[in-house]
């Protein structure tokens, strides 16, 4: 049942996707409710599958690379509803859209909902950390898409070339205003989610410890970077890219090894 | 009654013939002498045209000498400048109007507020009546319509306004952005107003010609700078408009490193319409470096045009969807205007009502 909620949720972002491709394809890209429309619904269906699981779970449902990945293209979905219409980015969904829809249509695609043989008693630390965590994710992830649509606007403007999509973009200011707003709330959920990792009692791994605080670290670098004016805003763009990219490897890799070890 | 349209534009007639029967012509001298029940005079420069409501067909060759400016009463040489619109097909032809769409410069909006101008006119002297009433409030919601709907008005097709709308792309609010013009030429004042007209408040001038340059200053609202000075001034300011007569490039990106040194997360927008070239080409290879010159900004006004005409077909999906529609609802609505004839208070509190 809770997976039908979530193949519902999918197609309404690949319903977004379509609507943006096919005003692409026509011409006329549109700045239209129906990708905020589509998102909202597909993040209803979303909330939906993690209460139906958090219930079943008896906790939070980050128990499995699957559920993981749910949880990030959730916390996505949320801060866009957020983000978007307070920072005239609605366009964002557009860009929003296919990420979500990619996490998701891999999730349910790959074998990789298993099902723990044993529940694990709930540990709220454990769960605060995972939980923050992925929200953070979430917003990095937003300021990645954010850094796509500034390249893609800079790269119009430096080239001449400008086409329809050029005029439904956001200025490059609000863009790279944007997108230090989304870096500076995802470095303080990290930090929140790094700092509560350590009091979740168990033992800390040693190499995920490290790729996180790597993670951190390459964040923190782009926000003083920024700070200090030594980074351009192309470049702030690019790393965010960089950034979330080696995030969700990370995220990929604790989840994958925290499922190996676990299975009985 | 039969809706028409006469009339002739840059389509059918050249300059001197559009002139010569845009001259005092007033609906209600069509009104009187050609035998209208309702009729509107919508002047533009680039087209002259009656529309109109009678229960007799009123002949091109009446409404045309009607329009004729001066004791010159022999219009047939024209006739064939004349276009005809009837019932269905002046319907969508104004509509087509009112939308842009066959305007010189397709997409353009000021036609739709010389509509509403020439209807304004014609309702106060009391020459519309309801089926142009009607026809025209219906234009208005259409033409609004296709410009919601397609990339009609989308991009800007002169020099001067690309360059604003750029500068807005790039910037967002203009109201903090500062603003060098380096030379004092006609192109640069233009411009110069158009970014005062968006909101610009720190306008500065820098000419060879301090005389010069204290005159641009005061028609734009700018401070002046000597030009030995503006070297200086490029390390805080965000757009440089420049047309100076220089013979060789002013800005390159040896001489303009040092000044993007402080400023790397503020984007610098660079409008060079000097012939020739004030800026190296190469400058716009530099981060945060956005070289616009004659060229390309005419090159962007060009790609608009083009988007705008990709449009085209999606806005006449639009209005044939409309001119159904209202060719329907006439046709419904045509028993109750003429029981609100008979009724002519009736009518009235009805159109002022809908009017509101």
């Amino acid at each position: 049942m809770d997976r039908y909620l979530l193949i519902v949720s999918t197609l309404c972002f690949l319903a977004a996707i379509v609507r943006t491709i096919l005003s692409l394809r026509a011409g006329t890209f549109q700045r239209s409710q129906f990708s905020f429309l589509a998102i909202g619904l597909g993040f209803i269906f979303q909330t939906a599958f993690l209460s139906i699981r958090g219930q079943a779970l008896g906790r939070c449902p980050l128990t499995n690379l699957f559920e993981v990945f749910i949880f990030l293209a959730w916390s996505i979905a949320l801060i866009y509803m957020v983000v978007g219409p307070a920072y005239r980015l609605s366009l964002m969904g557009a860009f929003t859209a296919p990420l979500v829809f990619l996490l998701q249509a891999f999730a349910l695609i790959a074998p990789i909902d298993l099902r723990h043989a044993a529940k694990a008693p709930a540990n709220s630390w454990l769960e605060f950390h995972a939980s923050i965590s992925i929200v953070a994710y979430g917003a990095f992830g937003l300021a990645c898409i954010a850094g796509v649509m500034y390249l893609v606007q800079e790269r119009q403007l430096k080239t001449h070339q400008l086409h329809s999509i050029f005029y439904h973009l956001p200025p490059l200011s609000d863009l790279f205003a944007a997108i230090t707003r989304l870096l500076w709330w995802g470095f303080v959920l990290y930090s929140l989610g790094l700092v509560s990792g350590f009091f979740t009692g168990g033992p800390l791994p040693r190499v995920q410890l490290v790729a996180a605080i790597g993670v951190w670290l390459l964040y923190a670098a782009i926000l003083q970077g920024r700070h200090l004016r030594r980074l351009a805003p192309k470049r702030v763009a690019t790393l965010c890219i960089l950034g979330f990219t080696a995030a969700l490897t990370l995220l990929w890799g604790i989840s994958f090894s925290a499922q190996t070890h676990s299975l009985p | 009654m039969t809706l028409f349209c006469v009339g002739l534009s840059h389509h059918t007639a050249n300059v001197e013939t559009r002139e010569r029967f845009a001259g005092h012509a007033e609906s209600e001298c069509i009104l009187r002498s050609a035998g209208c029940a309702e009729a509107l005079l919508l002047t533009t420069c680039n087209r002259v045209e009656v529309y109109g409501a009678s229960e007799k067909r009123v002949s091109t060759n009446e409404i045309a000498r009607c329009l004729v400016r001066g004791i010159e009463k022999d219009v047939h040489e024209y006739a064939p400048a004349f276009y005809r619109y009837e019932g269905e097909k002046c319907v969508q032809h104004l509509f087509r109007v009112a939308s842009g769409l066959d305007s010189m410069v397709v997409g353009e909006s000021e036609i739709l507020g010389q509509a509403k101008k020439a209807y304004e006119a014609a309702r106060s002297s009391c020459t519309a009546g309801p089926y142009l009433h009607r026809l025209f409030q219906r234009a208005f919601r259409v033409a609004k319509h296709v410009r919601t709907h397609t990339d009609i008005t989308r991009g800007l097709v002169s020099v001067g306004s690309v360059a604003v709308d750029l500068a807005q792309r790039i910037f967002g609010q203009l109201s903090n952005c500062k603003v060098l013009v380096l030379g004092a030429g006609e192109t640069s004042e233009r411009t110069a107003r158009a970014l005062a007209s968006r909101g610009v408040k720190d306008l500065r001038v820098s000419n060879r010609s301090s005389d010069h340059a204290r005159e641009l200053a005061r028609l734009v609202g700018a401070q002046t700078v000597p030009f030995e000075q503006w070297p200086e001034q490029s390390r805080e300011i965000d757009i440089l408009i420049t047309s100076t007569s220089s013979e060789t490039p002013l800005l390159t990106s040896e001489n303009l490193a040092p000044m993007l040194r402080d400023r790397i997360d503020r984007p610098l927008f660079i409008i060079d319409i000097a012939v020739p070239r004030d800026v190296d080409p190469d400058v716009n290879e530099m981060e945060g470096v956005y070289l616009y010159d004659i060229d390309s900004l005419q090159s962007v006004a060009d790609q608009s045009l083009r988007l705008r005409r990709q449009q085209i077909a999606a806005a006449e999906e639009i209005i044939a969807e409309h001119v159904a529609d209202f060719v329907a609802s006439i046709a419904r609505g045509l028993n109750s205007v003429a029981r609100a004839a008979e009724h002519p208070s009736v009518a009235d509190r009805s159109l002022r009502a809908s009017e509101l």
